[in-house]
């Protein structure tokens, strides 16, 4: 019975559990890994292969879920492999079909409380933490933790600041929390350690909508400013007054 | 005919159930659907209908319930003290039920899970392509006394059948599979965490079973974190006070913590039917015999139809009554045996 984790070299296919096996791409989180996950699950769906059910990203790996009875583990990696050498994945284009999103956010005030703090720890001030988050453009390097939940980067290096090990009690729905040079839009109110920068008025995932996710693993987004009054306004908005484009 | 089920009382516990909604793991969601998909499909063998259908997932409490028109309906998964009327009803059969009769549901006799289908199974609205309540994700809600719930064109008529139960409602020891992290285990680890008998904590849900022991935890050292990778229904995460937990149908989509193994899918409705007083153990096995596990596994739910036979044959409904063993083929009362295994 094999238990060890396999090489530790990349790219690296690991089973899950019986019906999944996960294609890696990196031990921690990187650009290129990151790219290289979301174009080889973009080609996984269009060969859309008999036996394989599903696909998803996490931030460095592509996930497949399939059905081991009628798709054997061997011929599974055989092809996997075979599909992986066709090309450098991590210098792959990313995914067509991606859109560029614009969503208002308060930055600091009653409604971010923690602006101040993880400006300080990034070694801004606040007017220098607002700029950096409202004109640095972020990609979804994943979805996760709660339907429709993105988490948002690579942040400028400023941001590398740690989760707070005490956590937040509740941080609201549509927060906008920062650490570790990623941005997470909260699709939940939870308890957090990340830091609460800005506050949207979007819903990320409503089941009851024709569209129930707004975001897509490898979306773009930029975040505009907006006042609390506004905000208030974009509320009733389905959508938080977050507005789409396609990327070319 | 299509026609209601009124609730009048309702457990804590009662969602509608199906096979989940799979496709949205990108997004986050998980599958969800019924904690033990087995009944689901028992349920569907003993009414002749499809297994996608809609039932009533009853956590450890059923209700009572009446019909504003005639309904076939089936009782599985946990065995509850089931009343039509006030007379007891077999469980693992299918029934017929009229108008202002009224339908008691009790307390699970052993395990967690019953499960109460209807011909032409429940309406209810489809959100993302299933109609399974998904608690944690904010879809759906708890079924409570007061609702009606609208059932589906039945075109069968059969009643009054029945199938043997597959005992998996007190423990016993689950095969499981090494997964990404099981090789960060000591062998010592591993060896222990399968001499260990476990129960299931009575704080577990469809998210995840708690694992509560004797004994020290199972926690590893694992230096930096562990970067959140997909996970999956099975997995068995040790949390950082060394508690085992298995996720279970309506888990999170990723997960950071490190994973012991995995148990096999067709073991796992035993994990989440596992109730008060049931041992839980773990055994590796190979992805060879894991796999030869679940085709087998397969292939008897899609033959369950094969294995449906009268609850009680009605002398009337026998064509050719002499050539019956009667001694030997009366099945009635086969609901007041204890349950094997």
């Amino acid at each position: 019975m094999a238990f060890d984790d396999g090489p530790d070299s990349f790219p690296r296919l690991r089973n899950v559990g019986v019906a999944g096996m996960l294609v890696s791409f990196g031990e921690s989180l990187s650009e290129p890994a990151n790219r290289a996950a979301l174009a080889f699950r973009a080609e996984l769906e269009r060969e859309g292969w008999a036996g394989v059910e599903e696909t998803s990203t996490s931030l460095v790996s592509a996930f497949l879920r399939f059905d081991p009875v009628h798709l054997g583990h061997d011929a599974l990696r055989e092809r996997l492999e075979v599909l992986l050498a066709t090309r450098d994945w991590y210098e792959a284009p990313l995914p067509s079909g991606r859109r560029l999103w614009r969503i208002p956010a308060v930055f600091g005030t009653e409604l971010a409380p923690q602006l101040g703090d993880a400006a300080a720890a990034a070694g801004l001030s606040e007017a220098e933490a607002i700029a950096s988050l409202t004109e640095t453009r972020v990609r979804v390097q994943t979805i996760g933790f709660a339907p429709g939940q993105p988490y948002l980067g690579s942040l400028p290096e400023a941001w590398d600041i740690p989760r707070q090990s005490a956590l937040t009690s509740q941080i609201p729905e549509g927060a906008l929390a920062v650490a570790i040079r990623q941005l997470v839009l909260f699709s939940v109110s939870t308890p957090t350690g990340w830091q609460h920068v800005g506050q949207t008025a979007v819903r990320l995932f409503r089941p009851e909508a024709e569209e129930p996710f707004l975001l897509r693993p490898g979306d773009e987004v930029e975040f505009t400013r907006t006042d609390a009054e506004g905000l208030e306004a974009l509320r009733r908005d389905p959508r938080g007054g977050a507005e789409e484009r396609p990327l070319p | 005919m299509s026609g209601a089920l009124r609730i009048h009382r309702a457990g804590p516990g009662l969602t509608l159930q199906d096979g989940g909604r799979p496709g949205y793991l990108a997004l986050g969601l998980s599958r969800g659907g019924a904690a033990d998909p087995l009944a689901l499909a028992e349920g569907a063998a003993l009414l002749g209908q499809d297994a996608g259908l809609a039932a009533i997932e009853m956590a450890g409490m059923g209700g009572e319930f009446e019909a504003t028109a005639p309904l076939r309906i089936a009782l599985t998964g946990a065995p509850m003290v089931a009343t039509l009327d006030g007379t007891r009803l077999a469980w693992n059969a299918s029934h017929s039920l009229q108008p202002g009769q009224r339908l008691g549901i009790g307390a699970a006799r052993e395990g967690i899970y019953g499960y109460l289908h209807v011909g032409g199974g429940f309406e209810a609205e489809e959100r993302l392509g299933a109609r399974s309540a998904h608690l944690a994700a904010g879809i759906g809600a708890p079924l409570d006394a007061g609702e009606s719930l609208t059932t589906g064109k039945d075109t069968g008529t059969a009643t009054g059948l029945c199938l043997p139960q597959e005992a998996r409602f007190s423990g016993g020891t689950l095969r499981i599979v090494a997964s990404v992290h099981t090789g960060r285990f000591p062998e010592s680890l591993r060896a222990r965490f399968e001499d260990t008998v476990f129960q299931r904590d009575p704080r577990s849900n469809r998210m995840a079973a708690r694992l509560a022991s004797e004994g020290e935890g199972f926690g590893i050292d694992i230096g930096r974190a562990i970067l959140s990778e997909a996970i999956v229904p099975g997995d068995i995460q040790i949390t950082g006070d060394g508690t085992p937990f298995v996720l279970m149908a309506e888990c999170q989509t990723t997960g950071g913590y490190p994973r012991i193994g995995t148990v096999l899918p067709c073991d796992l409705p035993r994990v989440a039917q596992a109730g008060p007083g049931a041992r839980l153990a773990f055994r590796f096995v190979t992805l060879e015999e894991a796999v030869a596990a679940e085709t087998r596994a397969a292939e008897a739910r899609a033959t369950l139809g094969r294995r449906v036979e009268p609850l009680i044959r009605d002398p009337a409904s026998i064509p050719d009554l002499l050539s019956y063993q009667l001694v030997s083929g009366v099945t009635a009362g086969r609901e007041l045996e204890p349950e094997g295994g």
